[in-house]
């Protein structure tokens, strides 16, 4: 219990922070829409081959977006001296994981939902059927990529050219969720029932509990540096 | 242990094991093995292929469990057991995708294609350059200790994730051959060339890896 209430108050920080500054979610929503512009730039006006790609084009907004947001899960504590503090907080260590985690979860599910609702409006694209299993397959991608994001954030925080380092170590580790991701997602926009990507489904909350169980066990010596 | 304390004569004998392994593995390659069939000289790329993505599975389990040590045991030795096997094994699979390359322009037609295998393959590789870069970063060595045995236990983890969601993306290539329970799906002589290969390149990596550590402990001692 005392670890959930941990974790939640690390958490509340950081919503309670961007609720008030909105800094990464204004940058974040400003950036989906020009990834959409671009998307459709680099396509051209062909409707069939934009329709092709979306699965694709959907999960690379995600990641591009994740990996800004991801990026920046530490920067508050590092630019206000503050890394210190986080580390001496009492108790075990995998909380602030879970708390950070958390917040960055809330937050790219947050920005998700925008980009969904752009793609839905420039790409006229029916979401509403789709939205059940939609929610599930973002549910677990965002989860996968939180995962690692929130654990290599905290290892590249102290590290020279961490900005260029973190997708570094991030994309390749994703592609299984990349695969996984965009293969369900084509299956439900296409209206195929769940069950023909179960495999996918299944892979994805493999590679979650592996993702979450190193980040919770290793969490406290990567924050001891 | 002489070979992560790395006594030179020891190393030595390891080398020119792995000198005459090679040069016994080129003449059966080249020389010994006949000409295969329908794939002609091109399939005695295979000689090399096979056994540099042998030994680059080798590098990474020893790198997993360098990595597991050191978080358990917190002693240097094992990072350097973890650094040491992972750009020998970053080398190997940089060898498996060239070799690998090369074979498949004659017999696929093409350099590259996004077989699951290849593209496994190559996930792994950028894997572990990312890996190599992190330690790359960080200059204190107890730092970089700690987060590449995250990163080390992680990526090798991935693998199974890797190949299962790339199999399921696409697949072309031929199914191994070595290790499959049919008997006689590779003929005596070319079954022996190639174990003689992967021998070799076993002690090759042994050897690399030996004077690997002797090099990372000398210069964490503070010598040139």
């Amino acid at each position: 219990m005392r670890f959930v209430r941990r974790a939640w108050i690390l958490a509340w920080k950081d919503l309670t922070i961007e609720w008030r500054a909105k800094e990464t979610l204004n940058s974040l929503f400003f950036f989906a829409l020009l990834l959409i512009f671009l998307f459709q730039f680099a396509l051209g006006p062909d409707r069939e081959r934009l329709s092709a790609a979306l699965p694709g084009l959907l999960w690379l907004g995600f990641i591009l977006s994740g990996l800004l947001g991801l990026g920046r899960t530490f920067a508050g504590e590092r630019d206000n001296d503050c890394w210190d503090g986080l580390r001496l907080a009492p108790g075990e260590k995998s909380a602030i994981y879970v708390g950070k985690l958390a917040g960055n979860l809330l937050l790219m599910l947050a920005v998700e939902a925008i980009f969904l609702l752009l793609f839905g409006v420039f790409f006229d694209l029916d979401l509403v059927a789709a939205l059940p299993g939609l929610a599930l397959v973002v549910g677990l991608g965002t989860l996968g990529l939180a995962a690692v994001g929130t654990l290599f954030a905290a290892m590249t925080a102290h590290v020279r050219a961490r900005e260029l380092l973190f997708p570094v170590l991030l994309l390749p580790v994703e592609v299984p969720v990349l695969l996984g991701t965009v293969k369900a997602t084509e299956a439900v926009l296409l209206g195929e029932p769940l069950g023909s990507v179960a495999h996918w489904l299944k892979l994805l909350a493999v590679a979650n509990v592996i993702y979450l169980t190193i980040g919770v066990l290793t969490f406290d010596v990567v924050l001891d540096g | 242990m002489w070979f992560s304390t790395g006594s030179r004569g020891l190393t030595r004998v390891l080398g020119w094991l792995a000198a005459l392994g090679l040069l016994a593995g080129l003449v059966l390659a080249l020389g010994v093995a006949p000409r295969e069939v329908s794939q002609g000289n091109v399939q005695r790329i295979m000689y090399l292929h096979v056994p540099s993505i042998l030994t680059a599975y080798l590098a990474f389990a020893i790198v997993l469990v360098a990595s597991l040590g050191y978080l358990v045991s917190r002693r240097q030795a094992w990072d350097r057991w973890a650094g040491s096997a992972a750009e020998i094994g970053t080398l190997f699979t940089g060898l498996t995708l060239a070799s690998g390359s090369l074979w498949g322009k004659p017999t696929w037609g093409t350099w590259w294609t996004w077989d699951a295998r290849l593209t496994a393959t190559a996930v792994m590789f950028v894997t572990y350059v990312a890996y190599l870069m992190l330690r790359g970063m960080i200059d204190e060595a107890e730092r970089r200790a700690q987060l590449a045995a995250v990163l080390g236990i992680l990526a090798a983890l991935n693998i199974p994730l890797v190949h299962f969601s790339v199999l399921w993306w696409r697949t072309l290539h031929q199914p191994p051959t070595l290790l499959r329970p049919v008997p006689a799906a590779l003929a005596g002589i070319f079954r022996l060339t190639l174990g003689v290969n992967w021998v070799a390149f076993t002690l090759l990596f042994a050897y690399l890896l030996a004077k690997r550590i002797r090099v990372g402990r000398l210069s964490e001692a503070g010598l040139p």
